[in-house]
């Protein structure tokens, strides 16, 4: 069984205009300590998919269908006394901007023991002890000491390695990294990322990894879900989507992105834009920037289908078994 | 056939939607968020009458007022006293009962408003000339300049306004002469309470105008040529005039309070030209032989006044604020 | 620390100095205390031998000198009104408008800000949406206003509290006269004490509800529901604290307002204190009195802008220590 199941996901935000669709009808699945990638632009729903798992979606935004299952349970119907003992213990979260997400009032030793005692019920000491075990594994030097010191006394980096302690020092099976190493520097990112991915490993933990950096997923997933306009385009192992891309627009991610083997004329480039969550076209989202439309892509929504491979794409290429329609 | 093209799957743009169609400066003003927020929110729909119905008493006065109670020649000693229309003793002629010297407490409020809304609004005016000017002078001038007046408004910021005004006003009143002091005091008020309240106006102008400072289209002005002063007034103010309304809009309800809390301690406007702080002054002496309505009726309008002045400016931060929406 | 305290000392003295200069600008320049002092008949002699006592033909900075050197002993000269000095006009009065001044301090303190708190945190409630409302109309209310409104009902209607003075006092020390210690001096506490800190009161609520609120959108507290710490964790640790640190300087400052919005209520309530004092210099043209008034509240608005940065100091961890560790 698989450890996160999400089914038909759908979240709506009522404006004055109208209700927006964020997400819509996503369904995907996570496994035990299984590294799942959500690759996308802005805009395109990754996040708010996450902060839907944990329940934590800023109202009017709202879970407007669909169901969220974690080891078999139904977690997007509990009461929210239960819903708290889920967030941290069984399913982490690490967000982007770590000059934010730490309060600036309180030492990080405070704030790892507050959570390790919320969920665990450690004795002080014990907690303590623990915590500064943290600090050392996520590569803090000096961490004994540095246990009391307070957020600000560190840099964007070390904070980041704080965050990545605080989401796993609850023993979750699963967490959610929300853009993890996008507000670091280029020469941090890369050793944070090798952290997250090295400390899930050792201790099991499942990774619902959102980004919109291709480079960071090819690295670091197992599977990769490509979403597009609140909606999946793609989904399947990291090898095979980045190689062979069924969705015309993944195809398009992929051209955009230099290769490091040989040298390129031009850079491919996919026309236009997503568009508006207000303006999401009939049918396929994609079908005014793909160049394989044709008229049943404009009039109704293709669902995740198999393609003759690993990978699933909501895309009618395939509709017919699985083999891409050869454009005209 | 030749000129037509084949229909192919090729890149099949759909054409952008008809731009929509240009709409009236009116029709856009009822199809904004500000007038959204607006009429969804009653109480602010509820304030705003309030608000127009009492400026407008107060500016139409000479016009609506039943009597004008500062025409000697229709005042006469034996209407002094009179309670108010509902109660007994009361006629219909004086609505809200007359005051010691047999003035119509009802026009006296109308008339006393206009002086409170005139005061009100001239302060304003004059506190966001200067805050405005002195902040877009110390943002864009920067250096020693900036420094200095940044200064200035800290060591005013350690006071109250209401100490400032109070001793700008006394300032003046030892200075001149009585007579000349008493023609000019409606302005010395002004003045005074203008003055102790510029300081949030210049900060938030200033911090505009350091950010708007460094972006292209000031570069590209100053490359052109054009001088400062132009710079300032034409582009960069514009930029940050939204913050300043608000405060304006916020600050209105602080200067009616001053003026009447400066009146009623006897150092405001003339008597001459009685404010409703004034009013309540006077009346405040009567309060203990029973004649409640002298004081009450103008406290009761002021407290309006202020509180839709308040209820406004609320909404209006509340609407006009990106992180709210 | 000792750094900090001297630091502010010194960014205090231009302020002295400039209220210094212009109080003594102010005997300088403002109405001819010869004349004053004189009356009506006096011979040019009489004028030139006073002239010559005071000092008044003497350059500016000598005259400014001296001013200086008298002030720094409490000297102000003689009350222009009331022929006595003006140092023991202050000390006389200095002990009802501070007692005043504190005790409507602390009631909007204690109410101000559990009722700001609470409006924070329960935003819907109904009792929230009442506490806003008072505190719309304690916002709009001039303070002499609310005096008036209180003395009608309590003093006039209900006849059981004094409407004006202080009560019995006990002289306390020498020289401190207290009404703390009778009953009628506590009686007479009441109205003004109410008035006067009526507008404070729903100054901080409204601050302290604002700051909450702020707080309570913060990626940190995101970041803690994340982790799943209890709501009383989270409201009343994280975000509580957080509230508190600004409200702090707010409030320092609130109390030099308090101090000189005592000058109304005293007038209203005939309240002893250096605010009635005040008041009556400026309708008089008093100008030793309006001085040594100006000096001693700027004198005191240093103070406590002082002991308010020290709080800060204390309580913002932000402002101590330094950078640990550099580029990771």
């Amino acid at each position: 069984m698989p450890l996160l199941e999400v089914n038909n996901l759908r979240v709506e935000f009522p404006t004055r205009r109208g209700v927006l669709t964020a997400v819509d009808d996503v369904s995907f699945t996570i496994d035990e300590g299984e590294v799942l990638g959500v690759v996308g632009e802005s805009g395109a729903g990754k996040s708010i998919t996450g902060a839907a798992i944990i329940r934590l979606i800023e109202p009017p935004g709202r879970i407007a269908g669909g169901e969220i299952r974690l080891n078999g349970r139904r977690i997007d119907t509990l009461p929210p006394e239960e819903m708290r003992r889920v967030r941290g213990r069984q399913i982490g979260a690490i967000f982007q901007d770590p000059l934010t997400t730490l309060n600036p009032l309180y030492s990080i030793g405070r704030q790892l023991v507050e959570t390790m005692q919320t969920h665990l019920g450690l004795s002080d000491r014990e907690a303590r002890a623990r915590a500064i075990r943290w600090l050392e594994d996520v590569g803090i030097p000096g961490a004994a000491q540095r246990i009391d010191s307070y957020p600000h006394q560190f840099s964007g980096g070390m904070r980041q390695r704080v965050v990545i302690a605080l989401a796993l020092c609850a023993e979750p099976r699963l967490v959610i990294a929300d853009e993890p190493t996008t507000a670091l520097d280029v020469s941090i990112q890369a050793q944070v990322i090798a952290l997250l991915k090295r400390l899930c490993r050792e201790h099991g933990t499942a990774v619902m990894l959102i980004t919109h950096d291709m480079g960071v997923i090819a690295e670091t997933a197992d599977r990769v879900a490509v979403m597009y306009a609140g909606r999946i385009a793609e989904i399947g192992p990291v090898r095979e989507v980045v190689k062979n891309a069924r969705h015309p627009y993944t195809e398009g991610l992929m051209g955009s992105i230099p290769p490091l083997t040989h040298r390129v004329a031009r850079l491919r480039q996919i026309d236009g834009a997503m568009p508006r969550l207000t303006d999401i076209p009939k049918g396929c989202a994609f079908n005014p920037r793909c160049g394989r439309a044709f008229d049943r892509c404009r009039s109704e929504r293709p669902e995740l289908m198999a393609t003759g491979g690993p990978s699933r794409a909501a895309c009618w290429l395939y509709a017919e078994g699985g083999h891409a329609r050869d454009a005209a | 056939m030749a000129g037509e093209a084949p229909a192919t799957e090729a890149a099949v743009v759909q054409p952008a939607p008809a731009a929509p169609g240009r709409m009236g400066p009116v029709a856009r003003f009822f199809d904004s968020d500000l007038w959204y927020s607006f009429s969804r929110s009653p109480l602010t729909v509820v304030s705003a009458v309030v608000a127009l119905a009492l400026i407008g008493g107060a500016v139409f006065a000479p016009v609506l007022a039943p009597h004008n109670p500062f025409d000697l020649a229709t005042l006469d000693l034996m209407d002094a006293f009179n309670p108010p229309a509902w109660m007994e003793g009361g006629t219909a002629r004086f609505l809200f009962g007359t005051d010691d010297q047999g003035r119509d407490v009802l026009s006296t409020i109308m008339y006393g408003a206009r002086i409170s809304l005139f005061v009100g609004f001239c302060s304003v005016l004059f506190a966001m000339t200067l805050g405005v000017t002195i902040g877009l002078v110390a943002g864009f001038v920067g250096g020693t300049t900036d420094a200095v007046l940044m200064r200035i408004a800290d060591i005013k910021l350690t006071f109250p306004a209401i100490l400032v005004a109070l001793l700008v006003d006394g300032l003046v009143r030892a200075a001149l002469p009585r007579e000349l002091h008493d023609r000019i005091a409606l302005w010395v008020v002004i003045f005074a309470i203008g003055i102790s309240n510029w300081v949030q106006y210049a900060r938030t102008v200033r911090g505009s105008t350091l950010v708007e400072k460094n972006k292209e289209y000031v570069m590209a002005a100053r490359v052109i040529g054009l001088s400062p002063a132009r710079i300032m007034t034409r582009h960069v103010l514009p930029n940050v005039m939204g913050p300043v309304l608000v405060i304006a809009t916020l600050n209105l309800g602080f200067a009616i309070l001053a003026e009447a809390t400066l009146s009623f301690l006897g150092v405001g406007v003339p008597p001459t030209q009685p404010s409703l702080g004034t009013l309540i002054r006077i009346g405040n002496d009567f309060l203990f032989s029973g004649e409640w309505w002298i004081t009450v009726f103008p406290g009761i309008t002021l407290a309006l006044m202020v509180l839709s002045v308040n209820l406004l400016g609320d909404w209006l931060r509340d609407a006009l604020n990106p992180k709210l929406r | 620390m000792f750094a900090f305290i001297v630091s502010r000392l010194l960014q205090a003295l231009p302020v002295m100095l400039t209220v210094s200069l212009i109080s003594f600008a102010m005997f300088a320049y403002v109405g001819d205390p010869v004349a004053i002092m004189l009356g009506q008949d006096y011979t040019e002699a009489q004028r030139q031998a006073l002239i010559r006592d005071l000092g008044l033909d003497q350059p500016f900075f000598v005259q400014f000198w001296e001013f200086l050197k008298n002030a720094a002993q409490g000297n102000f000269g003689l009350s222009y009104r009331l022929a006595r000095p003006v140092s023991d006009l202050i000390l006389e009065r200095m002990p009802a408008t501070l007692e005043l001044s504190f005790s409507a301090a602390f009631l909007a303190l204690a109410i101000g800000v559990p009722m700001g708190v609470y409006t924070g945190l329960y935003r819907e409630s109904w009792l929230s949406r009442l506490f806003l409302t008072i505190s719309l109309i304690g916002v709009s209310l001039p303070t002499f206003l609310i005096g008036i409104l209180l003395i009608l009902i309590f003093a006039v209607t209900l006849g059981i509290l004094p409407s004006f003075g202080r009560g019995e006092t006990v002289l306390v020390g020498g020289w401190w006269t207290t009404g703390f210690l009778t009953a009628s001096g506590l009686k007479a506490l009441i109205l003004p004490s109410v008035t006067l800190g009526l507008f404070q009161m729903t100054l901080i609520m409204r601050l302290v509800r604002s700051e909450m609120l702020e707080v309570l959108r913060t990626d940190y507290i995101k970041f803690a529901r994340a982790r799943g710490l209890t709501n009383r964790a989270i409201h009343f640790g994280h975000a509580l604290k957080n509230t508190l640190v600004p409200v702090i300087t707010i409030t320092g400052l609130q109390l030099g307002a308090i101090i000189a919005f005592a000058i109304v209520t005293e007038t209203v309530f005939q309240w002893p204190g250096m605010g009635l004092l005040f008041i009556q210099a400026v309708a008089n043209a008093d100008i030793p009195i309006m001085a040594a008034y100006l000096m001693m509240i700027a004198l005191l608005f240093v103070l406590i802008n002082l002991v308010v940065d020290l709080l800060y100091y204390l309580v913002d961890p932000r402002l101590r220590g330094s950078l640990i560790g550099s580029a990771r």
